[in-house]
């Protein structure tokens, strides 16, 4: 049914486009960038603590145009996904020990709602920190759930404008896929990142 | 002079063929009762990646639930096949078919093991103190 459903909407250009990948990567950054450049409204609440995003939250109707080419988005954002959750590493942002366990709480059920989520994307943006060690096992865990469902994959390495960002590495760490570097905080690159978008389109 | 209490480290051997048999479900309750006992695992081979998503659901479900536990630390090291010739090539199919599991995956449990340090060739385990 969902494939009958994805090919109704694949005439109509729709997507239903999930972002994900560990917290503190930037896919709310990135995804409140898409609403705001295409429908002038964000899509939710960043901060520099972890697990800011603990509930998946989403946006329809994000209509984006690119070289005369038109396509409807479904936004996705999920809660990062992480193999551990620590209410003491909370804490270390002045938050106190029972708001620091409240949030604890709700990113380990964030986390198995964004698993859930999965087999409802037609396509999937993997936001990387492009600062940080790409090889990590999560990244791996969510590309590799993502190829097991056939689900096309966009990688986009965030954070670009930092200068200990390394994109070569990204592209280096994930050789079988479209890697775009991007500052979703700054907008840098954007015009690439939405040409990629749409190439993704094409293969879902 | 109180004397220092040393505390102990075990680290657990899986062969594949122990986990071979077992279905999914199986499979990540026997690994996680183990990182459960405070143990470091070493799996022979590796999970599929839907195991791998199952092992970090039903590890969130437990943090909070199961006294001090706090996940997991998780890292797969594969056996890189794109440098072999033809006939490397070849044989690493084989002997991939023959059921030969040349990847080894770590499992620890968070309140012991920091962080795993995954590059392609190596993997460096940094342990809390």
């Amino acid at each position: 049914m969902k494939r009958i459903f994805s090919g109704i909407f694949k005439g109509k250009k729709e997507l239903s486009l999930g972002f994900y990948g560990p917290p503190n990567g930037g896919k709310t950054t990135l995804a409140n960038k898409i609403c705001k450049d295409w429908t002038g409204e964000g899509l939710g609440k960043t901060s520099k603590i972890p697990h800011e995003t603990r509930t998946v939250q989403f946006k329809e109707k994000v209509d984006i145009e690119y070289k005369g080419k038109k396509l409807s988005l479904k936004i996705v954002d999920t809660p990062g996904i992480a193999t551990k959750i620590d209410y003491e590493d909370f804490m270390r942002f002045k938050m106190n020990k029972k708001d620091a366990q409240k949030r604890a709480k709700e990113a380990t059920q964030g986390i198995i709602d964004a698993i859930k989520w999965l087999d409802d994307m037609q396509a999937v943006i993997v936001v990387l920190d492009a600062t940080k060690n790409p090889y990590s096992q999560v990244n791996i865990t969510i590309i590799g759930n993502l190829v097991a469902r056939k689900i096309p994959v966009l990688v986009v390495g965030n954070k670009i404008d930092l200068k200990k960002a390394d994109l070569k590495r990204v592209e280096a760490a994930f050789p079988e896929y479209e890697v775009v570097g991007i500052s979703g905080k700054y907008g840098k690159n954007m015009e690439e990142f939405y040409e990629s978008i749409f190439r993704l389109a094409k293969k879902a | 002079m109180a004397k220092k209490k040393l505390k102990g480290l075990t680290i657990q051997f899986i062969p594949y063929t122990e986990i071979e048999t077992l279905d999914s479900g199986a499979r990540i309750k026997k690994l996680l009762s183990i990182v459960l006992g405070n143990r470091i695992i070493i799996l022979q081979g590796k999970l599929h990646p839907e195991e791998e998503a199952r092992l970090i659901e039903d590890t969130m479900a437990m943090v909070g639930h199961v006294k001090k536990f706090k996940g997991i630390e998780l890292a797969t090291i594969n056996s890189n096949s794109d440098n072999l010739s033809f006939f490397g090539r070849f044989k690493h199919s084989l002997a991939r078919a023959l059921g030969a599991q040349e990847s080894i995956t770590i499992i620890g449990p968070a309140s012991i093991v920091r962080e795993i340090k995954r590059d392609p060739r190596k993997i460096e385990i940094l342990m809390k103190k």
